[in-house]
C-alpha cells in the first residue's frame, strides 16, 4: 500500500472508468475490428484454402489438395472465359451510359428549380429499391408477348423484340436495368461534387463572356474529377459484381448467354455444389475487380 | 425514369385477364384481388416478419458495434478500420458466403435467425461505421472537452454529449442499414431456410414457381418496395448525405 498509489486513486476515481479512458482509442473500436475480421478476413482466407481443394459441400465426400489444380481447370473452361466476356460486356455497357446520364441529371438537379426536394426524392427511388422487385418488375415489362415495352415499340413503328430471350440482347437488356436502378447514384454523387464548387470563378468567366459551355469545360468538368472518379470507381466494382438482377431474371440464360462470372459462380457453388472449384472462380473474379479497381485509381492520379 | 413504378402499380391493380390483354389497357376499374391473394395464400405477412426481425437485429448489433467505432476513427484518425470497409465493398458477398455456408452447415445454424443476422452484419456494420464517422466528424471537439474538464469519462461524455448531438446521422445510417439489410437476397437465399425465409427469397421462388400471375407478381413488388420507399422518404434530406459519403450497394 504506498502512497504513490493512493495518491494515483485520489486523482483518478474509478480504475476501470479511467483505464477505459486511457484506451479508449482502441477499447472502442475493437469489437467491431474482432466481428468484421471474423465476417470478412477469415472467410476470405478460408476461400483461398477452399481453391486448393477438390471438396464438394458434403461432408460424405473426402476433401482433396489439388494445388493450382483448380486455377487451372478454370483457365480451360470455356464457361469461364465466357462469364468472364459477359461481365465485361455487361459493364461496358451499363457504366459508361449511367456516368453520361448521371452527369446530365446532376446538372440538371444542380439548378435553383421549385419541389427540389421532391424531385430528388424520386431520384433516390430507384436505387433504394428491393433488387429482387426491380428485377420482376423488368422482366414483366421486357415479356416478349405482353411486356409493355414491346407494345412502346410498335407505336414507335419499330419490330418486337424477345429482349431477355434473345442470346445477343440479353446483355444490353440486362444493362439497361442497371442503368435505370444506378445512374441515379452517380448523380447524387457528382451533385454532391457540385455543389461543394465555389462561385467565385463561374462569375469570373461570366464576366469575361464564357459561354455555358466554356464555363463547363474549363472550370466545372476539371473540378468534378475527383467526383467523376468516384463514381466510377463505385459503378465499376458494382456491375462487374451485379449478381441479383441476373439471377432473377434469366438465372444466367438463355443458355449460358447471360451467365456473368458472379453467376458461373453461384451456379457451380449452390447447384452443382462444387465448392473448390467456386471458390477458385471466386478468387479469380476477386483479382479481376481489384485489377479494375487499382488501374482506375492509377488513372485518377495521372489525370 | 419513374415508369416502372407506375406500371408496377398499374399491373397489381388489374386482373388477369387485363393484364394479358394484347393491347395494354391504361384506364380500368382498380382491384385489390391481387394483393388478397399474395397476403393471404403467400405467408407473406410471415416473411415480412422475418425481413423484419433479421433486419433490426443486424442494424441493432451493428450499431452497438459500429458506432463507438466510427466515433474512435472520427476522433483519433484511425484509419485502420476503412480498410474493412474497403474490402467489403470490393469483395463480391459470394466470396465471403461460401466459407460461411460450410461453417454455418457444421454449426448446423443452416436456416436459423442467427445465420442471417451475422451474415447481414456484413452489410450493416461496415455501413453504419462508414456513413457516421462522416457525422461524428462535423462535431466541434470543444463540447466533449468541456464535459471531460467537467468530471465526465470519455465514454460517458460519448454517450451523454456527443450520441444526441449524432442523431441525424445514427437515424440515417440505421434506415439505410435496415434498408439494405432488407433488400439483401444472396444472403438470405443461401443461409435461410422455410422457417426464417425473407421478403425478397419468398418473393422469387413463388416467381420460379412457374407462376404466370402478373397481378400477384406486380402486387409482390409492390408490397417488398412500399415500406422502404416510406421509410426514405421520411429521412429523404439525411439520406443523401448517407448514400453520397458511403456511396454504398446491398
Amino acid at each position: 500500500m504506498s502512497l504513490v498509489s493512493l495518491k494515483d486513486r485520489r486523482r483518478q476515481p474509478g480504475g476501470l472508468s479511467s483505464w477505459l479512458d486511457r484506451n479508449i482509442r482502441w477499447v472502442f473500436p475493437l469489437p467491431a475490428v474482432a466481428v468484421l475480421f471474423a465476417l470478412t478476413i477469415l472467410p476470405l482466407l478460408f476461400n483461398l484454402v477452399l481453391g486448393t481443394q477438390d471438396r464438394s459441400v458434403s461432408d460424405a465426400l473426402p476433401s482433396r489438395f489439388v494445388g493450382a489444380g483448380n486455377y487451372l481447370q478454370a483457365l480451360n473452361d470455356p464457361r469461364f472465359w465466357n462469364a468472364t466476356k459477359l461481365m465485361f460486356q455487361f459493364t461496358a455497357i451499363a457504366v459508361p451510359l449511367q456516368m453520361l446520364l448521371g452527369l446530365g441529371l446532376a446538372l440538371l438537379l444542380n439548378r435553383k428549380m421549385k419541389a427540389q426536394g421532391i424531385v430528388r426524392a424520386l431520384v433516390l427511388l430507384p436505387m433504394i429499391s428491393t433488387p429482387v422487385a426491380v428485377a420482376l418488375i423488368w422482366a414483366l415489362m421486357m415479356d416478349p408477348n405482353l411486356g409493355v415495352l414491346n407494345y412502346f415499340l410498335e407505336t414507335l413503328g419499330l419490330s418486337r423484340s424477345l429482349w431477355l430471350a434473345d442470346a445477343q440482347l440479353v446483355i444490353p437488356a440486362l444493362a439497361l436495368v442497371d442503368i435505370w436502378q444506378w445512374t441515379p447514384l452517380v448523380a447524387l454523387i457528382l451533385l454532391a461534387g457540385l455543389q461543394t464548387m465555389p462561385d467565385e470563378p463561374f462569375e469570373a468567366a461570366r464576366i469575361d463572356g464564357a459561354s455555358s459551355w466554356q464555363a463547363f469545360r474549363y472550370i466545372t468538368w476539371p473540378m468534378l474529377q475527383a467526383s467523376l472518379f468516384a463514381a466510377l470507381t463505385l459503378r465499376l466494382i458494382d456491375a462487374l459484381k451485379t449478381f441479383d438482377i441476373i439471377e432473377v431474371m434469366t438465372q444466367g440464360g438463355p443458355g449460358s448467354a447471360s451467365e456473368t462470372l458472379n453467376v458461373y459462380a453461384y451456379h457451380t457453388g449452390f447447384e452443382f455444389l462444387r465448392v473448390g472449384y467456386t471458390a477458385a472462380l471466386l478468387t479469380l473474379l476477386l483479382v479481376i475487380v481489384a485489377v479494375v479497381a487499382v488501374s482506375v485509381n492509377l488513372l485518377r492520379r495521372r489525370v | 425514369m419513374l415508369f416502372p413504378f407506375a406500371w408496377m402499380i398499374m399491373m397489381s391493380l388489374k386482373t388477369q385477364v387485363q393484364n394479358t390483354a394484347a393491347t395494354p389497357l391504361w384506364v380500368f376499374a382498380p382491384t385489390f384481388e391481387n394483393y388478397r391473394n399474395v397476403i393471404e395464400r403467400n405467408n407473406f405477412l410471415q416473411f415480412t416478419k422475418n425481413s423484419l426481425i433479421v433486419a433490426t437485429a443486424a442494424t441493432g448489433i451493428g450499431m452497438v458495434l459500429g458506432l463507438p467505432a466510427a466515433y474512435a476513427i472520427a476522433r483519433f484518425k484511425q484509419r485502420g478500420l476503412s480498410l474493412w470497409i474497403l474490402i467489403s465493398r470490393i469483395i463480391p458477398y459470394i466470396t465471403f458466403l461460401l466459407p460461411l455456408f460450410l461453417v454455418f452447415t457444421k454449426l448446423k445454424l443452416i436456416g436459423s435467425f442467427t445465420a442471417l443476422i451475422i451474415s447481414h452484419l456484413i452489410i450493416t456494420l461496415p455501413l453504419i461505421i462508414w456513413i457516421t464517422i462522416a457525422f461524428f466528424e462535423d462535431i466541434p471537439t470543444d463540447l466533449e472537452e468541456a464535459a471531460l474538464v467537467d468530471g465526465s469519462s470519455r465514454a460517458g461524455a460519448f454517450v451523454r454529449i456527443i450520441l444526441p448531438l449524432v442523431a441525424p446521422g445514427v437515424v440515417t445510417a440505421g434506415i439505410l442499414a435496415m434498408i439494405f439489410s432488407w433488400n439483401q437476397f444472396l444472403f438470405s437465399l443461401i443461409l435461410g431456410g422455410p422457417n426464417t425465409k425473407t421478403v425478397p427469397v419468398a418473393v422469387f421462388n413463388f416467381l420460379s414457381y412457374g407462376s404466370q400471375d402478373y397481378g400477384a407478381i406486380a402486387a409482390a413488388a409492390v408490397l417488398i418496395t412500399l415500406p422502404i420507399i416510406l421509410l426514405s422518404l421520411t429521412v429523404q434530406r439525411y439520406i443523401v448525405k448517407g448514400l453520397t459519403s458511403g456511396g454504398v450497394k446491398g
